[in-house]
């Protein structure tokens, strides 16, 4: 199992933000997580990716079966471990091929491989930049800064592409982007899939699961996972609204 | 008086060493005796600067000062300076690498330089023997004395210093460099004393770079003085790499006529105690002036950066950018000026001072001052301190990227916006890695700036940030 979380509570500053979730994800699956504002979905992702600030009062998190809980951050995303954000950050100064050069050569260090030959990664960039149809602009200015929203959410998928991670979160990467951007990076993330990485997929809206057909949708609610489905779950939460969960979960 | 009881002992010293230096028989300047005698009365009359001073309220000299100093008055042989000079690496010397030792100019066969084209570079005193007008037309017109200690004593007392002329239409290619190194000797006070002339259409690329050679304690007072004719272009950049037990008092005062372009640029990498003074008069309608400046201070260190800009003529652009990344219980201080006439109108002036503070003990005082009685300008000035981002330091670890590697972009990134600045490829890519080097406490103050040896592949860095 790739990912395991089991019984994980989460509090901000003493308030308790996730209050027990359990989830598994396996190699070669899809999982999408829904549910409304405020509920924890991006507190759960940050917290896998190791983000400080965030007080672990109960439960694990294994990954490949270790428990990361004590990882750095970098450590996690040396193990595999992608977050495509939320809110992408801007950092004037350092050019994004300075960046991903810098991230895939401390990766494979971490992993004892060699830096990458100079021309094996310009050949890379520019196979990855094709795949989510980023221009070479992009490439050369700073990271992220004064990219429009939908370029920094393609941005986000292109690091995705040039890291290949094992296991990718994407936090709303959908949110923000137009209608062919939409199927650019859905592309994106369907091209990259492979029977040993898994991606979670954190979203408000069933038609980016069109495109990326999930094996496994969640609803978290309150910071609890409440429901769990087939990708039927994302069209019956769309038609009958979170009215419904909430009186689901009232009944129990 | 006896040096006990004085708290600022070279004071006691000051006159022997002008009888020493200016009043012998057949001293090198002659000529400029009286300008030597009234810059010594000067000097006698404001004294060193003291903390009640409005220009000196953040620096204080007391420390540094409370040493017993001593300078070299007398000449000495060329070939012991060369054989003594070098402790960290032997450079070659030719006519574009100049070097500047306990305030003498260093030289293996000739003090001065003609080359085809008219250029005239090398010692000062030797320019001063063979062109008396040249230097006399300038010499002391733009750094001025009367309301400067520091200027007013380095005026009295200097020996020698960098002279460079450059003719009408003439370009130079090649970039010169001045290296004044410090140390070999314990507590030696240098003043250093430069001039550079560049007549209307010409164009120089200057490098000065002040090294130490050892963790001898030192005080330089260096002055440069620049004249930009019209239509000139001048390149200039302070490199600073000096140990923590000396100090650098440096200042830069030019003259810009019609039409010229200054690009100054201070890299400041190690000192003790580092005060820069840069005076540019915009005097030339259509003159544009950059001046740039990026600080990293660590541990006691103290970097003071003063720039004064005079817009008196319409027209004129300058623009000011200084950052800088303080450390440990460094202090810096930032005190921006402009003027701008009442005549100067359609002025564009833009200034900026920005800093990083990576500790709660470090601090910086940053003062930025507009004064204008023109009505039709455009001025603008700010200041920020900050730390580092931690949204920021998060995304990039998150990408894999060690903690420690993560601050250290970051800091890069913030220094860049300067360093990135330096026109000539090779200088920028040797400061970019001394400032790496630097962020990462692995720069020793043997590292010098000399362009020669400049050789990216000597550096090995985990994070590779290039550019390819
Ligand atoms: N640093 C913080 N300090 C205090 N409260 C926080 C902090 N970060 C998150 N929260 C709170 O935790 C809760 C969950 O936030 P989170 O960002 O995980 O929600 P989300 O499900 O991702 O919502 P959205 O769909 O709007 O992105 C919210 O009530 C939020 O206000
Ligand atoms: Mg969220």
């Amino acid at each position: 199992m790739l990912l395991q979380i089991k019984n994980l509570h989460v509090s901000i500053n003493g308030k308790e933000i996730l209050r027990g979730i359990n989830l598994e994800v396996n190699k070669g699956e899809v999982h999408a997580i829904m549910g409304p504002n405020g509920t924890g979905k991006s507190t759960l992702a940050n917290v896998i990716a190791g983000k400080e600030g965030y007080e672990i009062t109960q439960g694990e998190i294994l990954y490949n079966g270790k428990d990361i809980q004590k990882m750095p951050p970098e450590v996690r995303a040396q193990e595999g471990i992608f977050l495509g954000f939320q809110y992408p950050v801007e950092i004037p100064g350092v050019s994004m091929t300075n960046f991903m050069r810098t991230s895939l050569n401390e990766i494979r260090k971490y992993h004892g491989q060699e830096p990458i030959p100079a021309k094996e990664f310009l050949a890379r960039m520019a196979e990855k930049k094709e795949l989510v149809e980023i221009t070479a602009k992009l490439t050369n200015r700073s990271v992220n800064e004064g990219f429009s929203g939908g370029e920094k959410k393609k941005n986000e998928i292109y690091q995705m592409a040039m890291l290949e991670p094992q296991l990718a979160i994407l936090d709303e990467t959908d949110s923000g982007l137009d209608i062919d951007a939409l199927r650019i990076v859905a592309n994106g993330v369907n091209k990259l899939k492979t029977s040993e990485n898994a991606t979670v997929v954190i979203t408000h809206y069933q038609r980016l699961l069109d495109y990326i057909v999930p094996d496994f949708v969640h609803v978290l609610f309150e910071g609890k996972v409440v429901l769990s489905g087939g990708k039927e779950l994302a069209l019956e939460l769309e038609e009958k609204g979170y009215d419904w969960i909430k009186k689901e979960t009232e009944k129990r | 008086m006896s040096k006990e009881l004085n708290s600022i002992p070279v004071l006691d010293s000051i006159p022997q060493w002008f009888d020493a230096i200016v009043g012998k028989e057949g001293n090198a300047f002659k000529g400029l005796q009286n300008v030597r005698t009234s810059a010594l009365e000067d000097f006698n009359r404001l004294g060193f600067p003291n903390k009640k001073m409005e220009k000196w309220r953040s620096t204080d000299l007391k420390n540094v000062l409370s040493f017993d100093y001593s300078m070299a008055t007398k000449d000495f042989l060329m070939k012991d300076i060369l054989e003594e000079v070098f402790e960290c690496e032997v450079q070659e010397l030719d006519s574009y690498v100049m070097n500047l030792y306990k305030g003498r100019f260093v030289y293996k066969e000739s003090p001065l330089h003609i080359l085809d084209d008219g250029v005239i570079v090398g010692s000062l005193s030797a320019a001063f023997d063979k062109y008396p007008e040249l230097v006399e037309k300038h010499f002391g017109k733009y750094a001025k004395t009367e309301n400067n200690a520091f200027n007013a004593l380095n005026t009295a007392l200097f020996l020698d210093g960098l002279f460079v002329y450059i003719p009408k239409n003439v370009k130079v290619e090649k970039p010169l460099q001045l290296i004044n190194a410090v140390g070999t000797t314990e507590d030696v006070f240098v003043q250093n004393r430069n001039l550079i002339i560049l007549e209307e259409n010409s164009q120089l690329t200057l490098i000065h770079c002040d090294d130490s050679y050892n963790y001898k304690r030192s005080f330089t007072n260096s002055v440069t003085e620049i004249v930009l004719g019209a239509n000139a272009s001048i390149d200039h950049y302070r490199l600073q790499n000096i140990n923590n037990n000396s100090s650098l008092k440096s200042t830069v005062a030019v003259e810009q006529a019609r039409d010229s372009r200054l690009n100054t640029n201070s890299i400041i990498l190690n000192g003790g105690l580092i005060r820069n003074e840069s005076f540019v008069t915009l005097n030339g309608e259509g003159a544009h002036a950059d001046i740039l400046g990026v600080y990293l201070a660590d541990k006691n260190q103290h970097i003071d950066n003063q720039v004064y800009v005079d817009h008196a003529v319409p027209h004129c652009t300058s623009n000011e950018l200084f950052k800088g990344i303080l450390d440990d219980y460094a202090r810096a201080v930032f005190n921006g000026h402009i003027l701008v006439r009442r005549d100067a109108q359609e002025t564009l002036a833009s200034q900026n001072n920005a800093n990083i503070i990576l500790t709660d003990k470090a601090m910086i005082n940053t003062k930025p001052f507009l004064e204008i009685y023109a009505d039709d300008v455009k001025c603008s000035h700010g200041a920020t301190v900050g730390q580092l981002d931690d949204s920021a330091l998060f995304y990039i670890r998150q990408r894999g990227i060690s903690e420690d590697n993560a601050r250290m972009l970051l800091m890069y990134a913030f220094a860049a916006e300067v360093t990135q600045k330096i026109k000539i490829d090779s200088l920028r890519e040797r400061v970019e890695d001394m400032v790496k080097k630097r962020l990462r406490g692995e720069l020793s103050i043997c590292d010098q700036c000399v362009l020669q040896c400049s050789n990216p592949e000597k550096y090995n860095f985990e994070i590779d940030m290039s550019k390819i």
